[in-house]
């Protein structure tokens, strides 16, 4: 027991531990590659040990245990942080610091050649502790904290070859897109504390999560027949929509493939991406308030809850992002809009089925998904940096450990039936969707979108794997910084043990974690709801599980025998040859290679008009606001003017003529004062003489 | 000390004799000077520490307060004294003084003359911060205008003499306005001390003093205590800028040099703010309330066309200026907002209280990001020869790592991003705002989305892309930089984590300033 409270009172060295090593690595040189790669490993394994130490602690005691603690203080109230154990968080815990741990290890061979190798170590330790921290926080406040320093870290790795302009140009379109759906959760989170008076979730009792709260919630309505929680919560779910790339954000993701592949993997595809889920995961009793309330107001025809959008917005993310993976050329690209297509099943199986359906195909995702891009990873660092597929071809005989596990992760992408996790945790989606009482509709988006995903994955793997090479001969030089130093004339090689151990690691999981969450065994949604699970082979006769899964192993093998009767039969000859959905349909290859066109849509209308507005402040600023007082100041010199003319013209002409008299007469006086003694006398004699006279002549009379 | 020590006096005085000290010794040639300059600036820092650990947060009101009566027959006396807010602009402008000066530290063009300046504005700051009568907070409020105009006439750049005739004139105008209106005040009211300005709008006294002695063209005395509202408003919506009233700024600002721009954004900007507190709020809260619709509007406009305005600049200093009076508009929207209602229930108190502490974490935040960037601009620009356009660099971070990454810090702080300074006063800026005008803080994210745009915009075009062949030599920051800049830089992250110690320094002005929301 006290080995319990203890992880329980030391939770917080979890996301510490990392960002104590991300604060070190940024102190570090250069030149201390190897010290900086110590220190990020060494703080995730211990991250990792103490993770599974809470998850054992959870195992043993399932219940939620909460630390609270005041941070900042307005006026005389507080706003409070804390953090939060219980089976959500410690799932993600060990995720995270399991699936980091790898990829850390991973990059020491990867970016063995790169000259900031150092600074790649500190960014990605500041990652890991972000995400961690968003995972156990107690309070959407913290989370939100937590959640922008992630992607600053998604900013500053897509960003990590600045000097490329398609890199500095993705990081800063991730950073923006994703912020705006922030501004969203922003402002969710300030009306939730106006209303609740707490951004805890938990708070015995007290927390916004909790019953008093969401009560209250549900009963005030806003405007339109919603109630507060459904808008608070459908504002907290933009958030989400931006991080995970869903529907209409997502065009982000697949730019920010411009990251070096590690990255990709961690950020991109296993947690930071999946932090949207797992927010809705956490308010989801916020999210279900508002349906659950609605649905009394269901049958009078009032808008749905929020759940309703979220289940919508993700089966269509994933239907749409699967039809665009189909006709894209980059490897990594076709995994990015994989990632955005999962995501967005993950989104449906929340919105349709809870919490747990929804995280299961998460950490299910997170282990295949990470093994898929660094399967990628290794093929491109095989190929000295090729990431077009079509200039691949017949990489199976270099590299066997790397086709092993690739086929792993594409099978349990697929969802291949009974052997491999993502079959169990995608049926688990399409099964509440198909029971889903709202409508019909996801569930056929997500069953189609399951057979396109087993397509766009064959014909990746055909165009990779099988085949003969296509690659010209003598290769020409490639991007310095995805490329190791050696020599790029030297044919494809497989990688080092310090990538295909992870790799294989990663695969043994894509198969194993299926079987904890099967319907016969459901131990891994019983664990998260807090119920212990027992084995129940009948559950999985009941409610026509069986015929849905027969249906949707025959959606995967059709994908799987499309693509390879398109792709796998008669692989291409030279990468220039047309694709074979090309020859089909050349214009809807074209729409779909560009993503439908969304990026375009953007720049035509949002761009241009944040654009516009930006030039009219500008001319404002120019003319109108400065103008006033340059205005003012000519207006003042106008009448200046004016002034001045008077007085030069007016004014002091007369003026002169009246000073020229008055020198006039002066110059005639100073004549009579121009200093002679003689003069002076000469006067002074004239005067006496005329004195005299006057004197003689007045007495005559 | 004693408690009958002046502590405030000694303070204001400080740098004026620093100032006149490195007049002084400034004979002996520039590095004298600039060596007395950091002494005395660094004195006034270490002083206004030791006045923030002697005060109490907890007790309402002034402390520290000295009052002699000087000119009784006018109304003057020598009053001052601190509260939370005094406090957080006096540690505001002493630590931006010191960075200015710090700043100017290797600028062979600013010498002597400009540091005494510098440190005269100093006195004018303290002396404003810390006035509680008008006419001498006013001789302070107008003194302090003189060492920035000489600053920006002598040391800015091309077009500098406009920009400071521009500054002067525009920031005159609005000085007259309050004037005019104190004037009036006085005769209606018979004093100019704030505190029983304060008492008497507080229990209507003061309107019953101006509809019974001012009489004007057969208006009321409301309609009269309005115009007399707009007067003193002009003053620090010129001051703060608010739009419409900031055409002074954006040359202002790129005119003068960066070590100038400093001082102006990070401690003369604030002046403004402080006047809205310390004056308009308390005095005139129920004009304010009437105005506040427009103001709310005004106050949204001050958030969102400059940031949209920034976007659109193609000088790097001109982008900043912009972004500053985006900072700012948070800080007036947070004050307009709390004037909404006097309400007591607790949410309303909540709110008003969030938001007042929001903008005391703004202003302090906004102080030390916007002195830093500037700080760096003037490290560019000295390493460019004066070239500060957007395009005209290109991958800096290659050359310049440890400047890019400290700028990058400064640059995520001033976006808000949690974690460093500018996130808690924004956060609680929009908590506070929201209850009381959902509308408005809808708006104003505008403003937070288009600062994201144009800074990463700036990060993208000057740091990252390929290396400007011309730029391939230029020296990171030298070690003695980076030592100057490091504390900067800690300042951010400590208060972006720890926010508390500016929100525990003003929690008691701050239930005070809610309580004086009354009409």
């Amino acid at each position: 027991m006290a080995s319990t409270v203890w992880i329980f009172r030391y939770l917080w060295l979890i996301p510490a531990l990392p960002i104590l090593a991300a604060g070190i690595g940024a102190l570090l040189k250069q030149r201390q590659r190897r010290f900086a790669a110590t220190i990020a490993i060494t703080s995730m394994c211990f991250s990792f040990v103490l993770a599974l130490v809470a998850f054992a602690h959870v195992l043993l005691q399932p219940e939620r245990s909460i630390f609270n603690f005041p941070w900042m203080q307005f006026g005389s109230e507080w706003v409070k942080l804390g953090w939060v154990l219980d089976p959500l968080a410690a799932v993600m815990l060990v995720m995270v610091t399991f699936v980091g741990l790898l990829i850390f290890v991973y990059s020491v061979a990867y970016m063995h050649h790169d000259e900031n190798f150092t600074r790649f170590f500190c960014f990605l330790s500041l990652f890991a502790g972000a995400m961690l921290g968003l995972v156990i926080a107690n309070s959407l406040l913290l989370l939100f904290m937590c959640w922008e320093v992630v992607g600053l870290t998604s900013y500053l790795l897509i960003g990590f070859w600045y000097e490329r302009p398609a890199a500095a140009a993705a990081a800063k379109k991730a950073f923006i897109t994703t912020r705006i759906g922030d501004l969203g959760l922003l402002l969710g989170m300030v009306w939730l504390y106006g209303q609740t008076g707490t951004l805890l979730f938990y708070d015995h009792g007290a927390g916004c999560m909790e019953h008093t709260a969401l009560s209250l919630l549900a009963t005030q309505t806003v405007g339109f027949g919603m109630a507060a929680s459904t808008g608070i919560a459908l504002l907290i779910f933009c958030g989400a929509v931006g991080k995970s790339g869903q529907l209409p954000l997502h065009v982000w993701l697949p730019d920010a493939m411009e990251g070096p592949t590690p990255v990709s993997a961690l950020i991109h595809a296993a947690t930071m991406v999946a932090a949207g889920v797992y927010l809705v995961a956490r308010v989801y009793p916020l999210m279900s308030a508002s349906s659950s309330a609605s649905a009394s107001a269901a049958a009078s025809g009032a808008g749905g809850g929020a759940l309703e959008v979220v289940a919508w917005v993700g089966a269509l993310t994933a239907i749409f992002a699967a039809l665009v993976a189909v006709a894209q050329d980059d490897i990594k690209r076709i995994l990015a809009y994989s990632t955005v297509s999962q995501l967005g099943y993950m989104m449906m199986g929340i919105g349709v089925g809870g919490v747990a359906v929804g995280v299961f195909h998460l950490i299910a995702h997170a282990f295949f998904k990470a093994l898929l891009f660094l399967g990628a990873g290794s093929v491109i660092h095989g190929l000295m940096g090729e990431q077009d597929i079509r200039e691949m071809g017949g990489i199976r005989k270099w590299m066997p450990v790397t086709f092993a596990t690739y086929a792993v992760g594409m099978l349990a992408l697929c969802g291949f039936p009974l052997f491999f996790s993502g079959f169990w945790s995608k049926d688990a989606i399409l099964h509440a969707a198909y029971g889903w009482n709202g409508s019909r509709v996801p569930f056929y988006l997500g069953a189609i979108g399951a057979l396109l995903t087993a397509f766009y994955m064959t014909r990746q793997v055909c165009y990779v794997f099988f085949g003969a090479r296509r690659r010209d001969p003598a290769p020409e030089p490639i991007e310095p910084s995805e490329t190791p130093a050696s020599d790029p004339h030297e044919a494809a090689h497989e990688s080092p043990a310090a990538m295909t151990t992870p790799l294989l690691l990663l695969a043994g999981f894509a198969v194993l974690l299926g079987f904890i969450g099967t319907p016969a065994w459901p131990w891994f949604q019983d664990f998260l709801d807090m119920r212990r699970a027992g084995l129940d082979f009948g559950q999985l006769a009941e409610n026509g599980l069986l015929p849905l899964m027969l249906v949707s192993s025959l959606l995967v093998f059709a994908g799987l025998g499309l693509g390879w009767w398109m792709y796998g039969r008669k692989p291409i000859q030279r990468a220039a040859n047309a694709d074979a959905l090309e020859q089909l349909q050349p214009a809807v290859f074209h729409a779909l290679s560009k993503g439908l066109f969304i990026d375009e849509l953007y720049a035509l209308t949002i761009l241009r008009l944040a654009w516009w507005i930006a030039s009219t402040a500008n001319w404002l600023e120019r003319w109108l606001w400065s103008g006033i007082p340059v205005a003012v100041s000519a207006l003042t010199k106008g009448l200046g003017w004016i002034d001045f003319s008077l007085d030069r013209w007016v004014v002091n002409r007369g003026f002169d003529e009246g000073c020229d008299g008055v020198a006039d007469g002066g110059r005639l006086l100073a004549r009579l004062q121009d200093g002679r003694i003689q003069n002076y006398l000469r006067l002074l004699g004239a005067a006496v003489a005329a004195f005299a006279l006057f004197l003689l002549l007045g007495h005559r009379g | 000390m004693s408690s009958n020590f002046p502590s405030v006096s000694v303070l204001t005085l400080l740098p004026f004799l620093g100032g006149i000290a490195v007049l002084l010794l400034g004979r002996a040639g520039r590095s004298a000077a600039r060596l007395t300059a950091a002494v005395f600036a660094a004195a006034a820092v270490a002083y206004t520490l030791l006045l923030w650990f002697r005060f109490q947060p907890a007790l309402p009101g002034l402390q520290m307060q000295e009052l002699h009566p000087w000119e009784p027959a006018i109304g003057l006396a020598y009053h001052v004294g601190v509260d939370g807010l005094s406090l957080l602009m006096l540690a505001v402008s002493s630590i931006v003084v010191l960075m200015a000066v710090a700043a100017s530290w290797s600028n062979p063009k600013q010498g002597p003359v400009y540091f005494c300046l510098l440190l005269f504005l100093e006195t004018g700051l303290f002396g404003t911060f810390t006035a509680l009568n008008f006419l001498h907070w006013f001789l302070f409020w107008e003194l302090s205008l003189i060492p920035v105009f000489f600053m920006i006439r002598l040391w800015g750049s091309a077009g500098r003499a406009r920009a400071a005739t521009q500054f002067f004139v525009y920031t005159m105008v609005g000085s007259i306005t309050l004037l005019l209106a104190f004037l009036a005040l006085f005769l209606a009211s018979g004093t100019f001390d704030f505190v029983e300005l304060t008492q008497m709008a507080q229990t209507g006294q003061l309107a019953a003093a101006i509809s019974q002695n001012l009489h004007w063209r057969q208006w009321d005395g409301g309609h009269i205590t309005m115009l007399l509202f707009c007067g003193a408003f002009l003053g620090f919506a010129v001051k703060t800028p608010m739009v419409p009233f900031h055409g002074w700024l954006a040359s202002a600002y790129s005119e003068a040099a960066p070590e100038t721009t400093m001082a102006l954004t990070g401690a003369l900007s604030k002046m403004g703010v402080y006047g809205f507190l310390r004056i308009l709020l308390p005095i005139f809260p129920e004009q304010m309330w009437r105005a506040r619709t427009i103001l709310l509007w005004l106050a949204i406009a001050t958030i969102v066309l400059p940031a949209f305005a920034a976007w659109a600049q193609t000088d790097l200093k001109r982008m900043f200026a912009y972004s500053s009076i985006n900072h700012l508009g948070y800080c007036l929207l947070g004050i307009v907002a709390v004037t909404g209602s006097t309400g007591a229930d607790a949410s309303q108190v909540s709110a008003k209280a969030a938001a007042l502490t929001g903008v005391m974490l703004q202003l302090f935040s906004h102080a030390v990001t916007a002195a830093a960037v500037f700080w760096f601009l003037a490290l560019l620009q000295r390493r460019s020869g004066g070239l500060t356009g957007l395009n005209d660099f290109g991958g800096l971070r290659r050359p310049m790592p440890v400047f890019s990454g400290l700028m990058g810090i400064t640059l995520f702080a001033s976006l808000g991003l949690p974690g460093l300074i500018g996130f808690p006063g924004e956060f609680l800026i929009f908590k506070g705002v929201f209850p009381l005008d959902w509308w408005a803080a809808a708006l104003a994210l505008l403003g937070l989305l288009m600062t994201a745009v144009f800074l990463l915009t700036i990060v993208q075009r000057v740091f990252s892309g390929p290396l400007h062949e011309r730029w391939a030599g230029m020296p990171d920051l030298t070690l003695a930089q980076q030592y100057l800049l490091a504390p900067a830089v800690a300042v951010m992250f400590i208060v972006g984590l720890y926010p508390q110690l500016i929100s525990g320094m003003v929690h008691g002005t701050v239930m005070q300033f809610v309580g004086l929301v009354r009409y």
